[in-house]
């Protein structure tokens, strides 16, 4: 997209909303929950219908919102659905539908402490639900984590182009640091919405009315002959490897040389951001693996890290979810510990730097 | 003894002799429905109508979860499969971004009445522009034949082998008449296809209801009450016989709401 | 340069307003910013803070415990972020309704009688923009022409008309801060 020079100041939220506006979306649904509930109300205030004929619609519950974006994305639409904690574990049902027929969406995760109804802090929870499937069945979805309000605007439209790439879901998911705040963003030029015709052209699988040119379109993921239902399983693994093989992104700060490394995403790489500044300020040699996306994992780069460096922290706002992935990666060749805060409470970055000391330098022994 | 010539086959299957033809809208696959079952009719019903409106590329159906899950086997038109219950939230979202199909899901008591009564509600409170289809035999047919949202006070079912217990298992519930209660419903009718006069009255109604919808009127709600001669455990007869003694007390045919 | 600054008080004193109009100033002034607030309950009364951040640099963490500024305007946010103000660091409060007083000796404390100004000045809602100003005095981060634009942009176009006030809260912010040791 082509950058506007069209710069504002806004809250995560928002520019989440305003970024789908501006990708061309075709129809928003959601239920109002904190801390996501200014999506629907920057989308309400938008006269989108006005604006680029979007359609924005309050479900009555988010069960409802994610089967109204099923039956969109079925017709070939650009759709989306946001909520946060509580309301995902609702939408989970249609998350599996939505994997078994193959349709592509946007979806976000404002992520706030669990479980139950927990708190609406900011919290990161919610990994192992999103990242290794909270529905039924064997699927996965492309999982973004912004670090910042700019990334959750810009994702919007990698997003999309991801979702139509693989007929896959994309999840973007944040948590309520990032919805809540405000940074600077700068804007793209307005995408159009596709036409009903270039729909029936670029997806030909789409429900758009069956016409005499072509047989008859099902979007259904049943099949009782259980041969032909492991071959469509077989089909969407081999589809979810080609986005593992083609799909992972992360950033390194200050890894070229670290002898210790923070693995984060989201708002807890933020605090490690910081972190490694104070620890470089110190004299540490520490960096920072910012994972960009959760699936596909990059796990090709923390076994490289894992060759290099002394030791691994992992940041999270949970009890220890992606340390286990960073594990996987690392497979034994360096120590990797956790570190994390829950119910809503977010580490401060000295906080983080002091227990990576603890951890590794201070106790450190020579033979 | 008539002293009469036999006339054969080909004599009779002339095409200036055909009175009544399957719609192509139908396709050529084998109804899995149980013998004496309504949905064959229904379907049948249903696809004559946008056949005779000439709605085949216009229209999207939504297919639920129960023994009609996989009525896009039979009919030869888009359709999507929803999850149980959530038809009704899928036809919005088809048609709020396509306004101008015609969109309608199909669906069983238990799909409806039950896991979905809230998608139902809202959408027919919101005056969503679709039409649904509800066939309501007061049973899980797909299952085996456990108790329905709609099953009658006293009926044996698999979940309730002595008999509904109004006390412990609640009510049956006139769901059709609720949601005629909402101001977003245009069109509410009860109908039933187990004679050939109720065939044709139900096929007037969902000619009516289809029509409303191009109409931009709101939603139409054509509910058919219709037998599970199966999960009832009575013959194909026995089970009209016994809808007419049963069923349509409690569930009196008829338009329970009409535009006025 | 990067100035970390939390402002905190009551929900209703404007605290998040003002952050945000310091952080679009910001961007006006080619700064990177960022605004983190506390939310919930708070939002409906209670306290309320929020973290802003303007640097020459991409910023690292919005969320922090360590501030260069601290500007508090009531009893519990002292009692919370006093001592959350780095050595060398800056405080500037509000003496209204103080009970407790800060005590810190290596750190500048100042005080702006922003409530009673406001009040003489028969407008409560310039009361956060008397602060601003206040705190602009000690750190002139932002010149007086993107002020400006940073309050076009916050403010809703049928509210413009009341930047000229706004603009003459923040001067009078300037003049009235006063050194700490020189409250009697």
């Amino acid at each position: 997209m082509t950058k506007t020079k069209d710069i504002r100041l806004m809250k995560g939220n928002e520019a989440f909303a305003e970024g789908i506006i501006r990708a061309g979306c075709d129809g928003y649904f959601g239920y109002p929950i904190t801390p996501q509930s200014e999506v629907l109300e920057y989308l309400s205030a938008q006269k989108t219908k006005e604006r680029t004929g979007m359609v924005v619609l309050q479900a009555e519950s988010e069960i409802a919102s994610i089967h109204m974006v099923y039956g969109g994305a079925a017709c070939g639409k650009r759709v989306v659905t946001s909520s946060s904690s509580p309301g995902i574990s609702l939408m989970q049902e249609g998350f599996s539908y939505l994997a078994g027929t193959e349709l592509p969406c946007l979806l976000m995760n404002v992520v706030r402490g669990g479980p139950g109804l927990g708190t609406i802090q900011p919290s990161q929870s919610d990994y192992f639900q999103t990242v290794k499937g909270g529905g039924h069945g064997d699927y996965k979805m492309i999982v973004l984590a912004p670090a910042s309000v700019q990334e959750m605007y810009d994702f919007t439209k990698l997003g999309f182009d991801l979702a139509f790439k693989y007929r896959i879901q994309v999840m973007i998911l944040s948590d309520g640091a990032i919805g809540q705040m405000m940074e600077k963003v700068e804007l793209d030029k307005q995408l159009p919405r596709l036409t009903d015709e270039e729909i029936i052209k670029k997806y030909p699988w789409a429900t758009t009315g069956k016409t005499a040119d072509r047989e008859r379109n099902i979007i259904t993921s049943l099949d009782l002959n259980p041969a032909k239902q492991e071959i469509m399983n077989r089909k969407l693994q081999a589809k979810f490897k080609r986005v593992e093989e083609n799909e992972v992104r992360f950033e390194n700060i200050h890894c070229d040389d670290a002898e210790y490394i923070f693995v984060a995403y989201g708002s807890s790489a933020r605090v490690c951001e910081k972190a490694v500044q104070l620890g470089r300020a110190k004299g540490i040699k520490v960096g920072l693996l910012r994972l960009i996306t959760l699936f596909p994992f990059p796990y090709e780069e923390v076994a490289r890290l894992s060759k290099q460096v002394e030791g691994i922290l992992t940041i999270e706002m949970s009890a220890g979810q992606m340390v286990e992935d960073v594990r996987l990666g690392a497979n034994g060749a360096v120590r990797v510990e956790h570190y994390g805060r829950l119910g809503g409470i977010i580490p401060a970055p000295e906080e983080v730097l002091n227990v990576l000391e603890e951890t590794f330098i201070k106790t450190k022994t020579y033979a | 003894m008539l002293d009469t010539v036999p006339i054969t086959k080909e004599e009779i299957c002339k095409p200036e002799n055909l009175v009544y033809g399957r719609t192509p809208l139908m396709t050529d696959a084998t109804l899995s429905y149980c013998p004496g079952c309504g949905h064959g009719t229904i379907h049948r019903l249903i696809m004559e109508v946008i056949e005779e409106m000439n709605l085949q590329a216009d229209t999207i159906g939504v297919a639920p979860v129960g023994c009609s899950v996989l009525a896009y086997d039979f009919l030869n038109i888009d359709m999507q499969q929803a999850a149980h219950g959530r038809a009704p939230a899928v036809a919005t979202g088809i048609k709020r971004l396509m306004p101008h199909k015609f969109v309608f899901t199909y669906q069983g008591d238990g799909d409806l009445a039950a896991i979905g009564t809230g998608e139902t509600i809202h959408a027919c409170n919101r005056g969503e522009n679709i039409t649904i289809f509800f066939v309501n035999n007061g049973i899980y047919g797909m299952t085996g034949g456990q108790m329905a949202p709609t099953t009658l006070p006293n009926m044996k079912t698999a979940t309730s082998p002595f008999g509904r217990d109004i006390e412990t298992m609640g009510n049956p519930l006139k769901i059709t008449e609720l949601i005629a209660m909402l101001p977003g419903t245009y069109y509410v009718t009860r109908q039933s296809v187990h004679t050939a006069a109720n065939v044709r009255k139900a096929k007037k109604a969902i000619q009516k209801a289809i029509e409303y919808q191009k109409l931009n009127k709101g939603l139409s709600f054509v509910e058919i009450v219709s037998n599970c001669n199966s999960g009832w455990k009575m013959t194909p007869v026995e089970s009209n016989k016994w809808m007419e003694e049963k069923m349509f007390p409690f569930y009196p045919l008829g338009d329970i709401k009409i535009p006025k | 340069m990067t100035e970390e600054i939390i402002i905190a008080g009551f929900g209703g004193q404007g605290i998040l307003s003002m952050g945000k109009i310091l952080a679009y100033a910001g961007i006006m002034q080619d700064k990177e910013v960022s605004w983190f607030p506390s939310y919930g309950p708070e939002m409906r009364g209670g306290t309320a803070n929020v973290t802003v951040i303007i640097s020459d640099e991409r910023i690292s963490s919005p969320i922090l415990n360590q501030f260069d500024t601290a500007i508090i305007l009531n009893q519990q946010s002292m009692d919370k972020f006093e001592s959350a103000v780095k050595k060398g660091g800056l405080l500037i409060y509000d003496p209204n309704g103080i009970t407790r007083h800060p005590v810190r000796t290596d750190i500048d404390i100042y005080t702006v009688d922003a409530a009673y100004e406001s009040s003489r000045m028969k407008s409560s809602k310039v009361f956060n923009m008397i602060v601003l100003g206040a705190f602009l005095k000690i750190k002139p981060l932002i010149d007086p022409e993107h002020m400006h634009q940073g309050l076009e942009k916050c403010l809703p176009s049928r509210h413009h008309g009341l930047i000229i006030e706004n603009e003459k809260a923040i001067e009078k912010g300037k003049e009235i801060i006063l050194p700490k040791y020189l409250m009697n």
